[in-house]
């Protein structure tokens, strides 16, 4: 029996503001800006909206695309997160309740900075592969902090995906393999108690995205004794749309196989949902039998490759919910001033 | 460290009505309830009432711009507040959100969505619900399953 995909649900909010308007308050050139990152505008959440509340959109969306899936047969729901509303009180709970998947069910919020949902997604795969539930939920949602001036300000963004993993003929993207890459880098980071993130700069390229991304692409190729060119699509980890690129190149990826899963211009980078968007974005346009390659990123540090087969599931399946389009476009531009008070910058 | 635990019970007790938007059915002549109740006001003794989810789905039935509002809600000023009546009956008290306060109409269709209703200060809990925004159905009749290269 074929595991992997079985749902998908994407969710952004309805909020973008663009670089240049960032750039203007803090006497940036938005050129450079925009030229260094390849990013346009990011997503910004309502004052209403926080991880919960997208997670939770994401699985409705995600639900509605796994009509054979019945509330019972979900055995494990995990929401990976760098914006958990509470230190101490699990998202994956509120979730659950929610979405009316209570009480047996176990829930658990997972870290690992930008990757905590694509390792979430591994658990569900083994634990539904080893018979222990019929079904399993990884969500990837956030609303990513930055301090202001800083430059993760341009692309730190708010967005989310929700993926239902099992087995059977319900399958969209059966899972051909995946592997894991992980190491102690200080590239990001966020003390506990601390609002804002630090990092390293220069230091997040080399020695943390591209060390990881590559080696772990280039570890699970050589697992499945697959290449760059059995693949139709590549989704990367988009902290900002150089990156992907870059890395897609190294593997010998060409543009056209990364670029429909790269959605980072328009909305940002929305950290534990940023490549399970992007794979979102492919599996909306994917046919039967293309392969999909995805790795994420982690900072501190670590990548999850997935080899993913589409199956003749997924042209029905994708009507049952909007596409990662319909969120990219439905879109209301917001100044700086009206960022400030929706992020809770001004304190009264 | 113990904070106040007021609203605490009354908060959890009706989770799951402001989750999924529960309500109750009676089954003898049909009526939607919401919030849910226990006897059809209608049928009396002779009501039988379940629970039903609903589909979220409804309209704009009244509504009023809020330009002054209590300490907890000041931060969405000025916000909007409509009475939506759902397809299903019930009309429901509710924030209409991602639109601007001009937008609303009467009539408007609308659709559930999750939210923050309100936050207890210093750290205290957050309390999630329903709220309703502007339905938007444009997305199912779009071309899918086009590939782009
Ligand atoms: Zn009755």
């Amino acid at each position: 029996m074929a595991f992997g995909i079985v749902g998908y649900g994407v969710y952004i909010p309805r909020w973008r503001i663009k670089i240049e308007e960032i750039a203007k308050v803090w006497g940036h050139d938005p050129d450079s800006y925009k030229k260094g990152l390849g990013v346009e505008e990011k997503a910004v959440p309502s004052m209403d909206e926080d991880a919960t509340t997208i997670a939770v959109e994401s699985a409705r969306n995600a639900l509605k695309r796994s009509k054979e899936v019945k509330p019972g047969e979900v055995g494990a729901i995990y929401v990976g997160s760098e914006s958990h509303p509470y230190a101490v009180k699990p998202t994956a709970a509120t979730v659950a309740e929610a979405i009316g998947l209570t009480p047996n069910i176990t829930a658990a919020d997972t870290e690992f900075a930008c990757k905590a949902a694509t390792a979430a997604m591994q658990a569900c795969l083994g634990l539904t592969k080893g018979g222990y539930m019929k079904y399993g939920i990884s969500i990837g949602a956030d609303t990513a902090q930055s301090a202001p001036g800083d430059a993760l300000e341009y692309t730190a963004a708010a967005g989310g995906a929700a993926y239902v993993i099992g087995g059977g003929e319900g399958v969209i993207a059966e899972v051909e393999g995946t592997h894991s890459y992980t190491q102690d880098v200080p590239d990001f980071w966020r003390r506990d108690g601390a609002q804002y993130p630090k990092h390293a700069g220069r230091f997040t390229g080399e020695p943390a995205y591209f060390e990881h991304v590559i080696n772990c692409s280039r570890a699970l190729f050589e697992k499945l004794g697959t290449s760059a060119k059995d693949y139709d699509y590549a989704v990367f980890h988009q902290p900002n749309a150089k990156f992907p690129l870059r890395a897609a190149k190294a593997l010998g990826f060409d543009e056209e196989k990364v670029l429909p899963g790269l959605i980072v211009s328009k909305v940002g980078n929305t950290y534990s949902g940023s490549s399970l968007l992007g794979l979102a974005a492919v599996l909306d346009v994917a046919r039967e039998g293309d392969r999909i390659l995805m790795t994420s990123y982690g900072s501190g540090a670590g990548s999850d490759s997935f080899s993913f087969r589409v199956t003749g599931s997924v042209e029905q399946k994708r009507r049952l919910s909007p596409p990662v389009s319909y969120y990219v476009e439905r879109r209301e531009y917001i100044d700086y001033s009206t960022y400030a008070r929706y992020q809770r910058l001004l304190k009264g | 460290m113990a904070v106040s635990s007021a609203g605490i019970p009354q908060h959890w007790r009706t989770i799951k009505e402001r989750y999924r938007l529960l309500g109750a059915h009676c089954e003898r002549c049909g009526s939607n309830y919401f919030p849910p109740r226990n006897v059809c006001p209608r049928c009396r003794r002779r009501g039988k009432m379940a629970q039903v989810e609903f589909s979220g789905k409804g309209k704009v039935y009244s509504y009023t711009v809020v330009n002054a509002s209590s300490k907890a809600f000041e931060q969405y000023m000025p916000y909007v507040v409509a009475l939506v009546e759902l397809d299903e009956g019930p009309r429901v008290l509710s924030q209409i959100v991602d639109c601007k306060p001009e937008e609303v109409k009467i009539g408007m269709e609308v659709e559930a969505c999750f939210r923050k209703i309100f936050e207890q200060e210093d750290g205290g809990i957050i309390s999630y619900g329903f709220k309703f925004r502007p339905s938007d159905g444009s997305w199912a009749c779009r071309e899918t399953g086009q590939r782009s290269s």
